[in-house]
């Protein structure tokens, strides 16, 4: 111990009370010459840290991360597989083939120049697919063909059948109130005579799966909380194991974000294991149910095709998980965290 | 200049407990002193005050020229990072070895990796423990611990060291070797303030002596000066 105290005596500056002191000191020269980018430099270094310790901590009590990870898991997969079933409704909905096609019939005394004229027009309107014109003598045709009347039409003097345009709408524009303003476009012309379309089924849709989102929407919800909650909780007891730890660290001068760090970093890779977690559940259920779902298709001869969760789905699933798990550390660090004070 | 100096401090607890009343006093920079007193008798509270684990009901304190009492919450581990503190019950972490001990003063101020490997290595050669960096301090003596617990105090070299009761649970020998340890840093400058009732070893040393009874400072001087009457009140 004597050679300890002749190595103060020679080597050290007395120090005072100022960072110019540290600077002063042959030996802190190092920590606070570089001022703003030696800070950055250490913030990022204890992120760092940070975030390979409280991974090291999860893998080291295995069982307990893994049972709170999968209580997250199973929160989120419930409403995503809720989800995804409703993606393939909906698209079932689609591939019924039952597009609404506008029907417009026209005035039986209209030019065929102003028919033509008309039929150019619609063809340039941004929600229009594709426009098939149908003369009184092809719908008289067809009716006869159809309807089983062929006789008793023939027997008529004159065509009572409108010339009729068929506007098959583009894709984007399936939603009612955009079918409603193309159908009162094309009715503003003067050789109109009547617009005609089913929009019954879509509207019946549109609701069925704006109720079903909803649903869905209430459920992850209640979940998310719950999610919250669990990961809250199991922070806090995290907390609590690491009391003494935490009160050295402020009895020494760490600052609240200096605790709060690791915690932070715990919640966060909870999120991630769990919503990890509820992919593969997610996946899970798409490889049981997927034969099945190809089966029917097969019987229906349908080509539909059953759609998973998908990359973006996973990822937005993991982002969501993660960003629960950060908030939930969040509470419970802010709560209980400036609890603990030296005393 | 002064580098602890108190002006009229008084502290009441919320239960209305009086742990200081009206102390006044003044520690210059590089000054070495001993805080004695039963115990109950203000001596913890004081060094509280100092550390911002408590504040002032009435009076100021001031430190390094400036007042503490208006800290904000945000600033005091900045200030906690000025006083180095050994506490009688070491308040060790014994979920890791005595060089991550040490070093929790220089990762939560954020130094570089190389620089606390350096420091922390000075600290323990400065104490005779630098061949037990790895051990856990669970495994160490008594005396052992307590000079871990310097070594923290002071590898971020901070001007102000606190030590409540430095020696309260050793033999005398041990007590002497720490005491020994304590100036050698007040030898290089560091303002120290040790609460002791140990009065053979602060007679021994013969540095100035403030004594605090029931909340009150009485005595404020050599210890000589004092006879051994007063401290049996």
């Amino acid at each position: 111990m004597s050679r300890g105290a002749t190595r103060i005596n020679s080597k050290q500056s007395p120090p005072e009370l100022s960072a110019t002191a540290v600077k002063r000191s042959s030996k802190g020269a190092v920590q606070s010459k570089t001022g703003v980018a030696s800070k950055w430099s250490s913030y990022l270094g204890h992120h760092r840290e940070s975030f390979y310790e409280s991974l090291s901590r999860l893998i080291g009590a295995p069982i307990q991360s893994f049972m709170t990870a999968a209580v997250v898991a199973i929160a989120l997969a419930l409403p995503a597989t809720l989800l995804v079933a409703l993606n393939n409704f909906a698209q079932l909905g689609q591939s019924w083939e039952v597009n609404p096609k506008i029907s417009v019939f026209l005035n039986v005394r209209a030019r065929a120049t102003a028919m033509e004229q008309l039929i150019a027009e619609i063809k340039t309107y941004t929600d229009v697919a594709q426009v098939d014109f149908l003369s009184p003598e092809q719908a008289l045709q067809d009716f006869q063909q159809f309807s089983g009347f062929g006789e008793a039409l023939s027997s008529l003097e004159e065509n009572p059948l409108p010339a009729t345009i068929i506007v098959t709408p583009s894709v984007g524009a399936m939603a009612p109130d955009r079918l409603r303003a193309l159908a009162d476009k094309i009715a503003a012309s003067a050789i109109v005579e009547e617009v005609s379309m089913d929009m019954a089924w879509v509207r019946r849709l549109q609701e069925l799966m704006a109720l079903g989102k909803k649903v869905v929407l209430a459920l992850a919800s209640l979940l998310g909380i719950g999610v919250l909650l669990v990961i809250g909780n199991t922070i806090r007891l995290a907390i609590e194991n690491r009391r003494d730890e935490i009160v050295v660290s402020k009895l020494v001068g760490g600052t609240n974000s200096f605790v709060r760090r690791p915690f932070l970093y715990s919640g966060l890779w909870y999120g991630l294991l769990g919503g990890g977690l509820a992919c593969c559940i997610v996946m899970a259920g798409y490889l049981v149910v997927e034969p099945s779902v190809a089966r029917l298709a097969a019987l229906y001869q349908s080509e539909f095709d059953l759609q998973g969760l998908g990359f973006t789905g996973a990822i937005q699933l993991m982002a969501l998980s993660a960003g629960l798990g950060l908030c939930g550390a969040w509470l419970a660090v802010s709560r209980h965290l400036s609890d603990i004070e030296p005393s | 200049m002064s580098m602890i100096e108190f002006s009229s401090v008084s502290k009441r607890y919320p239960s209305g407990q009086e742990a200081l009343s009206g102390v006044s006093f003044a520690i210059g920079a590089g000054e070495m002193v001993f805080l004695t007193g039963h115990s109950g008798a203000g001596k913890s509270t004081l060094m509280k005050l100092i550390m911002l684990m408590e504040r002032a009901s009435t009076g100021q304190v001031v430190i390094g020229g400036r007042n503490i009492n208006r800290l904000s919450s945000g600033r005091v581990p900045y200030h906690r990072r000025q006083v180095g503190v050994v506490f009688q019950n070491h308040q060790l972490l014994f979920d890791r070895n005595v060089f991550e001990n040490v070093a929790l003063p220089l990762r939560v101020a954020g130094y570089q990796s190389r620089e606390v490997g350096r420091r922390v290595r000075a600290s323990l050669d400065k104490v005779g423990l630098l061949h037990k960096e790895r051990h856990n301090p669970i495994t160490l003596s008594g005396g052992e611990q307590q000079r871990v617990g310097i070594a923290r105090a002071v590898v971020n070299k901070p001007p102000i060291l606190l030590a409540d009761e430095p020696t309260g649970n050793l033999d005398p020998e041990l007590s002497a070797e720490i005491m020994n340890l304590f100036m050698q840093f007040n030898a290089v400058g560091v303002t120290t303030l040790i609460a002791s009732h140990d009065l053979a070893l602060v007679r021994r040393i013969n540095k100035r002596v403030l004594t605090l009874a029931q909340g009150s400072l009485v005595h404020d001087g050599y210890l000589a000066e004092l006879q051994t009457e007063e401290f049996e009140l």
